[in-house]
C-alpha cells in the first residue's frame, strides 16, 4: 500500500497520458524498444464526453512503441474539424501525424467523428464516424486507435479487445484467494467471471469471444467450466476421475480439446459442445496435454513427455500418430498457435531457465522473445503482433508482453496479489 | 526412525509444514464445516456485472485435504497416525525434479501406510501430487497426478486396497513454500498423504 503513490508518480512521469490506474485495474508500462517511435499529435476531440477519447486513442498508440503521442503541452492548435487544421503548426512541432475529433450527443448515445492527417503531405489519410452507446465510449476509443493504427501499420489494430486473467491473493488467514477476471486491453474495466478458494487456470476464450472455458478446482477435483460473459451462464464438462483440464477451443465453438485422465494417464480428448460426446486423440503412457488447435482447425499441438521430456508434437484433429516438431533443449512445452497459424509461442527451457519462444512453421526456426527465468502460459494477441505471458518481477508473479519481433516490451501489474495466466480475446466484431 | 530426527531426514530443505496435530485439526475442523456441503465452492458472476452475482454461495476449505476422517476406524488405529515414533507419522514425501520415483527413503513409512490401510478397511486415504513452480501449469497437474498415482501403486503393491485411495493432483498450484529458488523447490515436489 505504501508504495501505491510512489508507483502513480512513476507512472506519470513515464507517460503523460497513462490514466492513473484505479482499485484492480492493470497497470501497463513500456519496459524496452520505443526507438524510432513516431511523433503523433491528438487533439483532445470536441465535445463534452464522460471519457477523454483522445487520451485513450494516444495511450494505446504509445503502448505498442511504434508511436509518439506529443504531450499536451505540445498541442499548440485545439482543431476539431479539418478546415481548422493548419499543417504548419504541427509541421513546427514535428509531428509526423495529427488526429482530431468531435463527439456529438444524440440523446441515446454518442457520435464520434475523428479524422486522421499526415502532416508533411498535408493530407488526410482517413476519416469516419462512429456511434455508440455511453458505455461504450472507450470501446470507441479503441477502435479509433483500430482503425489508425491499421492505416498506419497495415496491420489491423488489436486495441478494442480484451484480455482474460488469474489474480490470487493471499488472505489474512493464509489461504489464497483465486480469480478469474477480464479486462480491457488497456488494463482498465476489470471484471471478476468466477472466484474461489480453490486453484483456477487455463482461461481459453472461445472464437466468438462470447464464452471462456477454464479449470477450477472449486469442487476438491479439477474440472473444466465453459462460462457464458454476459450471463454468467455454466456448462461443465463432465468432470471424469483424475485430471479434467487444458481447454483448447476448436476455431469452429464446436469442440474443446482437453485433457483428461480417466483412463489412467493424462490423454487428450475432444468434446463435442452440443452433444458432450468425448472423442480420444492421443493413446500413449506418457503424458499428453496442452492441446492448441490449429487456425484452420485441421491440426492439434500438444506436450508429452513420451520421448523422455516433455516436447512439442502436432497430430491432426483427428488424432492417430503425431509428429514431435520441437528439437532444441529437453524441455518445450504449452505451446499456442498464432492467430495466422504460421507461428507457435511456447515455454523453453535454455540453461535451466524458463523463457518464451516463438517457432515459425512448419518445423522453422526457433527464437527467443523473453529474459525471465520462469515465464509461461504464452498468449498471441489477436493481431498476432505480441505474445502476453506469465513472468515474475521482484519475486510477484505479474504478466508481460514483447513483440514478436523483439522490437517492444511491457510488464502489466497490479496493486497487490499475483496476476497469471493471461489470455488475449479475439478481436470483437 | 523416530521423531524429530526421522522428520528432519525425510524433509530436505527445513521442518515440514504439516505436523501430524495439525492435520489432525485440520481434518476435524474439516469435518465439521462439512455438515453444511457446499455444492460450488465458487462465485460466478458475469463480465457485465460489478457486484457478485446471486450464485455466491460460500468457499470451500484452502487447504484442498479431505474431510473424509476415521470413519470405521478404532480410536487406537487413529491414535498410531499421531504417534511421532510411528512410521504413519510421516505424511509428506519429496520427489526430484520431473521425477515421480519414490526415494528409498520413504519406503518403510509407505509401506507402513499401506500395511494400516489393510488392517483398516474402513479408512479412506487421499494422496495429493504435487509440484513446483519451474515449467508450465498443465504439464505440472499431469507431474503431479504421476506422483500421486505412483505412490497409490507402491501402496497397492504392499497391500492396500486401491478403492481406499485416491489421487488427487494440484500440480503447482499450492506450493507449500512460497519462495522461488531451489530450497523452496525442493519442498514444493511432494505428495501429502490425507487421512
Amino acid at each position: 500500500m505504501t508504495a501505491g503513490p510512489m508507483k502513480k508518480v512513476i507512472l506519470l512521469m513515464l507517460f503523460g497520458w497513462q490514466l492513473i490506474a484505479q482499485a484492480g485495474e492493470l497497470t501497463i508500462e513500456i519496459t524496452g524498444g520505443t526507438q524510432g517511435a513516431l511523433p503523433i499529435a491528438v487533439v483532445p476531440f470536441q465535445g463534452s464526453t464522460p471519457e477523454n477519447l483522445a487520451s485513450i486513442i494516444a495511450a494505446d498508440l504509445q503502448r505498442t512503441g511504434r508511436f509518439q503521442p506529443l504531450p499536451e503541452k505540445d498541442l499548440i492548435a485545439r482543431p476539431s474539424q479539418p478546415d481548422q487544421v493548419d499543417f504548419g503548426d504541427w509541421r513546427k512541432v514535428g509531428s509526423h501525424y495529427l488526429v482530431i475529433g468531435e463527439v456529438r450527443s444524440t440523446g441515446k448515445g454518442f457520435d464520434t467523428g475523428f479524422t486522421l492527417f499526415d502532416v508533411f503531405r498535408g493530407e488526410q489519410l482517413l476519416g469516419m464516424s462512429l456511434s455508440s452507446s455511453a458505455k461504450d465510449l472507450r470501446i470507441t476509443a479503441h477502435r479509433i486507435a483500430d482503425l489508425i493504427y491499421e492505416k498506419l501499420t497495415g496491420i489491423p489494430g488489436a486495441f478494442a479487445t480484451r484480455i482474460a486473467y488469474v489474480t490470487a491473493v493471499r488472505q489474512a488467514d493464509g489461504s489464497q484467494r483465486t480469480a478469474l477476471r477480464v479486462a480491457d486491453s488497456d488494463g482498465h474495466n476489470p471484471q471478476t467471471i468466477v472466484a474461489s478458494a480453490e486453484p483456477i487456470l487455463s482461461p481459453a476464450w472461445s472464437p466468438d469471444g462470447n464464452r471462456i472455458a477454464y479449470v477450477s478446482f472449486e469442487n476438491k477435483q479439477p474440472a473444466v467450466y465453459i462460462q457464458e460473459l454476459t450471463s454468467g451462464r455454466r456448462d461443465r464438462i463432465g468432470p471424469f476421475p483424475g485430471i479434467n483440464s487444458a481447454p483448447s477451443w476448436s476455431p469452429d465453438g464446436r469442440q474443446l480439446a482437453v485433457t483428461l485422465s480417466k483412463d489412467g494417464n493424462p490423454e487428450i480428448y475432444a468434446v463435442d459442445l452440443n452433444s458432450q460426446q468425448l472423442r480420444r486423440l492421443t493413446d500413449s503412457p506418457s503424458i499428453d496435454t496442452e492441446p492448441s488447435w490449429s487456425p484452420d482447425g485441421g491440426q492439434i499441438i500438444f506436450t508429452s513427455d513420451r520421448g523422455g521430456s516433455p516436447q512439442l508434437y502436432r497430430m491432426s484433429a483427428g488424432g492417430g500418430s503425431a509428429q514431435r516438431i520441437s528439437f532444441q533443449g529437453d524441455y518445450n512445452a504449452r505451446a499456442r498457435y498464432s492467430p495466422d497459424g504460421k507461428r507457435l509461442a511456447f515455454v523453453t527451457r535454455e540453461s535451466g531457465r524458463f523463457r518464451i519462444a516463438v517457432m515459425d512453421l512448419p518445423g522453422g526456426s526457433v527464437k527467443t522473445l523473453s529474459d525471465g527465468g520462469l515465464d509461461e502460459s504464452p498468449s498471441f494477441a489477436p493481431n498476432g503482433t505480441m505474445v502476453l505471458y506469465g513472468t515474475q518481477s521482484g519475486g510477484r508473479e505479474v504478466l508481460a508482453a514483447v513483440a514478436v519481433d523483439g522490437s517492444m516490451s511491457q510488464r502489466i501489474s497490479i496493486d497487490s496479489g499475483s496476476l497469471r495466466e493471461p489470455a488475449w480475446s479475439p478481436i470483437r466484431h | 526412525m523416530v521423531t524429530d530426527q526421522a522428520l528432519k531426514q525425510e524433509n530436505p530443505v527445513k521442518k515440514p509444514l504439516f505436523s501430524a496435530v495439525g492435520i489432525v485439526l485440520m481434518a476435524v475442523l474439516l469435518t465439521g464445516c462439512s455438515s453444511t456441503p457446499k455444492e460450488e465452492g465458487a462465485e460466478v458472476t458475469t463480465a457485465g456485472g460489478g457486484a457478485y452475482g446471486s450464485g455466491a454461495t460460500g468457499y470451500g476449505s484452502a487447504s484442498g485435504s479431505s474431510s473424509q476422517g476415521y470413519g470405521g476406524s478404532s480410536a487406537g488405529a487413529a491414535a498410531e497416525l499421531n504417534n511421532p515414533n510411528s512410521p504413519l507419522y510421516t505424511r509428506v514425501i519429496y520427489f526430484d525434479f520431473d521425477s515421480n520415483q519414490i526415494r528409498e527413503e520413504y519406503k518403510e513409512s509407505l509401506r507402513a501406510h499401506a500395511k494400516y490401510l489393510s488392517g483398516n478397511p474402513s479408512v479412506r486415504l487421499t494422496l495429493e501430487g504435487h509440484a513446483d513452480e519451474r515449467g508450465t501449469r498443465e504439464y505440472n497437474l499431469a507431474l503431479g497426478e504421476n506422483r500421486g498415482e505412483q505412490v497409490k501403486r507402491f501402496m497397492q503393491a504392499e497391500g492396500a486396497n486401491g478403492s481406499q485411495i485416491s489421487v488427487i493432483s494440484y500440480g503447482e498450484e499450492k506450493p507449500a513454500d512460497a519462495g522461488h529458488a531451489d530450497a523452496s523447490w525442493a519442498y514444493n515436489r511432494r505428495a501429502v498423504l490425507v487421512y
